[in-house]
């Protein structure tokens, strides 16, 4: 599992091939910090687009005071909360009041160890890469039962239970629509399945048309599609789906007790799950870092491609945001148990069969 | 040197961790350690080269089993002394559990460790984890396997079985019947002459 990290010669570092064990830990240790540090600049400007797609559909301005733009309004909300007192509710459970944004967090990076942005440019290209994103993102969700029971306090323990059965629930049908993919590419390895979709649009999996077989089903891909990206919205407690932290029913769910640097980490985590999910429908779907025709762009480094289809699934998750009312926590689950989850179990028998009798990548597995 | 750490390190995690989840007074922080046991197990297991079976392991038992643990202690209100009350009458009982246990472990670890020299490999043929999983699970052990998909599937239905409950006087919601409704079902326009009343 370790001898296939990849990052030959990517940011001029040296070919890890000649390297001793030590060297080559602190490589790793120099990559994943870059990638840290990378990712929390992008999302505070992330946090500051959503807010500002936000507030030009509902006709006002959003944030522009800080900095030109108010381009640096992320930061300041930053400070804000990293100067703000911590307040630990008298009756909760210190250790896993505090535990639990950390665990939000770290969860929420841990996820991004195997999602390769460009070609080759991946902390780690382990062979399992989808199954490693599931275990991890099954994983989050204690950060969130957690932080609603160590409150000690009603709305954010709801606030929890709500959450965690959303979560699980549709964790389900994206398990299985990812199923559709891995079939239709032949491999778990992210890496493998953005390579399976390279030269022009009608390789990618939302629009699967590369030879006529592929027409029986391309039009079920395109709705796999469709189906990942509203689960997606519901996994990541995004509007319509922000049940858990409903302002009219909850106040703020889960959250409610949390003030200053552990709301912040709360939030932070949040919004690197969303770009998580804006990764993994480009990777998945929108053939990842591969331009939509190959004529002519061989100048545009792969990573534009890669960032501009992450920025386009992200906008639309914010036009969600802006234009579509919140769903009623019973539809919600209706949505998940009796709509997506059928649909995506027959999706994933028809798509096997198709593999087997009619062809496609089937060679690429064992 | 770094798997050797990496492998200390980590079982000694698991263990006490292990031992954590039985000395621990709080049930919620018994399934947090728990918790960390399994993902430490899961961390063994990628060490030996079974990266597949560590990632189930997260997904199945921490993703899935442990978050209904947790809800069930969460939502049941425990009494922890009348919980500790019971020990010291339990403690015999459990004790020979645990030594036939511990027995057992010691025979099985035993024989395995004095004949033989096998140390679990990688195959060298560089198939992955999971494809040579593929390749047994459905050609030798393909009985097995959708045997056990059945019973599962059984239990299952049991469960939605017994607690399914048929109330009288319960308003569903129908969506098919509410898209489908129109202006003339809805309204019913009345004229009633001025001073006649509804003829109450």
């Amino acid at each position: 599992m370790f001898a296939n990290f990849i990052m030959p010669g990517a940011f001029g570092l040296p070919n890890w091939e000649n390297m001793d064990d030590v060297q080559f830990f602190w490589l790793k240790v120099a990559v994943i910090v870059a990638f840290v540090l990378i990712l929390s600049i992008t999302l505070a400007f992330l946090i500051l687009a959503d807010r500002k797609i936000w507030a030009a559909a509902q006709m006002r301005r959003g944030p522009n005071v800080v900095g030109p733009f108010g381009l640096l309004q992320s930061f300041a909300d930053l400070l804000k909360f990293v100067f703000k007192e911590i307040i630990i509710p008298a009756g909760s459970d210190k250790t896993l009041f505090i535990l639990a944004p950390i665990i939000s967090l770290t969860m929420a990076f841990l996820a991004w160890g195997v999602v390769p942005v460009a070609p080759g440019w991946v902390i780690s290209d382990i062979n399992i890469g989808v199954l490693y994103i599931l275990a991890i993102s099954s994983m989050g969700i204690y950060g969130i039962i957690i932080g609603g029971w160590a409150s000690n306090s009603k709305y954010p323990f709801l606030g929890a239970l709500r959450s965690a059965a959303q979560m699980v629930s549709y964790e389900v049908s994206i398990g299985f629509i990812i199923i559709t993919v891995l079939l239709v590419a032949g491999s778990l390895n992210l890496t493998e399945i953005v390579m399976a979709q390279g030269h022009g649009f009608w390789n990618w999996h939302a629009f699967y048309l590369n030879s006529p077989q592929a027409l029986l089903i391309a039009p079920v891909m395109f709705y796999m599609f469709i189906l990942f990206f509203v689960s997606a919205l519901a996994e990541t407690n995004r509007p319509p789906f922000d049940l858990p932290e409903a302002e009219s029913e909850l106040v703020a769910g889960y959250q409610v007790e949390y003030s200053s640097t552990p709301y912040l980490l709360f939030m932070f985590a949040e919004y690197l799950n969303i770009t998580l999910m804006c990764a993994l429908i480009t990777i998945l779907f929108l053939g990842g870092w591969y331009a939509p025709l190959d004529i002519g762009v061989q100048f545009v480094p792969p990573i534009f491609w890669f960032v501009s289809k992450c920025a386009f699934v992200f906008f639309m998750f914010a036009m969600v945001k802006a234009i579509v009312p919140r769903y009623r926590y019973d539809q919600l689950m209706r949505l998940g148990w009796k709509v997506f989850l059928p649909t995506s179990l027959l999706a994933v028998m028809y798509v096997s069969a198709w593999v087997v009798f009619v062809g496609g990548n089937a060679a690429g597995g064992a | 040197m770094l798997p050797v750490l990496s492998f200390y390190l980590i079982s000694s995690v698991a263990i006490a961790a292990a031992f954590m989840v039985v000395a621990s007074r709080n049930p919620v922080h018994s399934v947090m350690f728990l918790i960390l046991t399994f993902f430490s197990a899961a961390g063994l297991f990628v060490l030996m080269g079974a990266e597949f079976l560590a990632l189930l392991l997260v997904m199945v038992y921490v993703g899935a089993v442990a978050v209904l643990f947790l809800f069930v202690v969460m939502m049941l209100d425990v009494d922890f002394s009348e919980m500790k009350r019971g020990f010291f009458s339990y403690f015999p009982m459990g004790g020979v559990v645990a030594v036939i246990l511990l027995m057992e472990l010691i025979v099985i670890g035993g024989s395995y460790f004095a004949d033989s020299e096998v140390t679990p490999e990688p195959r060298a043929d560089g198939l992955s984890n999971i494809e040579a999983f593929g390749n047994v699970l459905f050609t030798d052990y393909a009985f097995f396997f959708e045997a056990s998909g059945l019973i599962l599937l059984i239990a299952m239905i049991g469960a939605i079985v017994l607690t399914l409950r048929h109330r009288t006087g319960v308003r569903r919601q129908d969506i098919t019947k509410q898209v489908s409704r129109t202006r003339k079902d809805g309204v019913e326009l009345v004229e009633i002459e001025s001073g006649a009343g509804t003829g109450e």
